[in-house]
């Protein structure tokens, strides 16, 4: 199977999001990771495998230790995928909005 | 700063949900949606038909800058005043196909009186990927623009 390697694949999974909750605020190493989860340990490591494919993660080695840390400009990908559209019917919105804010019935 | 239209389209789901609140009562939103004249003001299209009732259709018509036309229509399945409108809306000629959209009309009441409204549009597409292409059109028609533009300007220029 020819599996999608996304942004949008990555966070489609509760654990994974919760990985990257963990790792916004500090890098951490796989167990590090791990251990947060009662989840069995290699099944997080895939899912750390599967964020660090689709770059959400960034690994960095610090002497011995992989150390994941959180690549927040492609979080950044999945806002900016809806943006025109959300922008064309906010458009729409504020026109509408400001059409009826000047209406007065004609009778 | 919050946005005042909200977009939520979950990953793998044929479907959306656009929310938007309004600086305005409620009847005044809901004529924004049944009233021709007004429809075409906001939406920026001509309005050929728009029958307001259950089992009713519409059809809009724009034009665009090329001076090409493009039709939109749909038949309303259900409309209740001020409350909700179920309909279908399909862009002729785009090979999208029809969508089904539930469009939820509200009061929303704060310390400031009834002036206020939310609209909850929820958009039903035939397929995951159909929605994504819908969904990055927007995006792909500002390229366009901003291609138009360039090609006038290097017009000009020779």
């Amino acid at each position: 199977m020819n599996l999608r390697r996304d942004v949008f694949q990555a966070i489609a999974d509760p654990t994974r999001r919760a990985i990257l909750l963990l790792v916004a605020s500090q890098s951490l190493t796989a167990g590090a990771i791990a251990s947060n989860f009662d989840t069995a340990r290699p099944t997080v490591s895939k899912h750390i495998q599967i964020l660090t494919e689709c770059e959400l993660l960034e690994k960095e080695q610090n002497g011995r230790e992989i150390y994941y840390h959180f690549n927040p400009k492609k979080i950044k990908e999945i806002a900016d995928f809806i943006e025109p559209f959300r922008k064309m019917w906010d458009d729409r919105f504020n026109k509408l909005e400001t059409i009826m804010k000047n209406y007065k019935p004609d009778k | 700063m919050e946005l005042k239209t909200k977009i939520h389209a979950e990953d793998g789901k044929q479907e959306l949900l656009i929310t938007r609140e309004f600086e305005l009562p409620l009847e005044l939103l809901f004529k924004a949606y049944i009233e021709p004249e007004i429809v075409e003001q906001w939406m920026g299209t001509k309005v050929l038909k728009l029958e307001n009732k259950n089992h009713g259709s519409y059809q809009f018509e724009t034009t665009d800058q090329m001076g090409n036309k493009h039709g939109f229509s749909g038949v309303i399945h259900e409309l209740v005043m001020n409350r909700k409108i179920t309909r279908t809306f399909e862009m002729e000629n785009a090979n999208f196909g029809p969508q089904l959209e539930f469009l939820e009309f509200e009061k929303l009441t704060d310390d400031s009186g009834d002036h206020q409204s939310k609209l909850s549009m929820h958009i039903v597409y035939r397929s995951v990927t159909l929605r994504d292409q819908i969904l990055q059109l927007p995006f792909a028609q500002g390229i366009n623009m901003a291609h138009n533009r360039l090609q006038k300007i290097m017009n000009t220029i020779k």
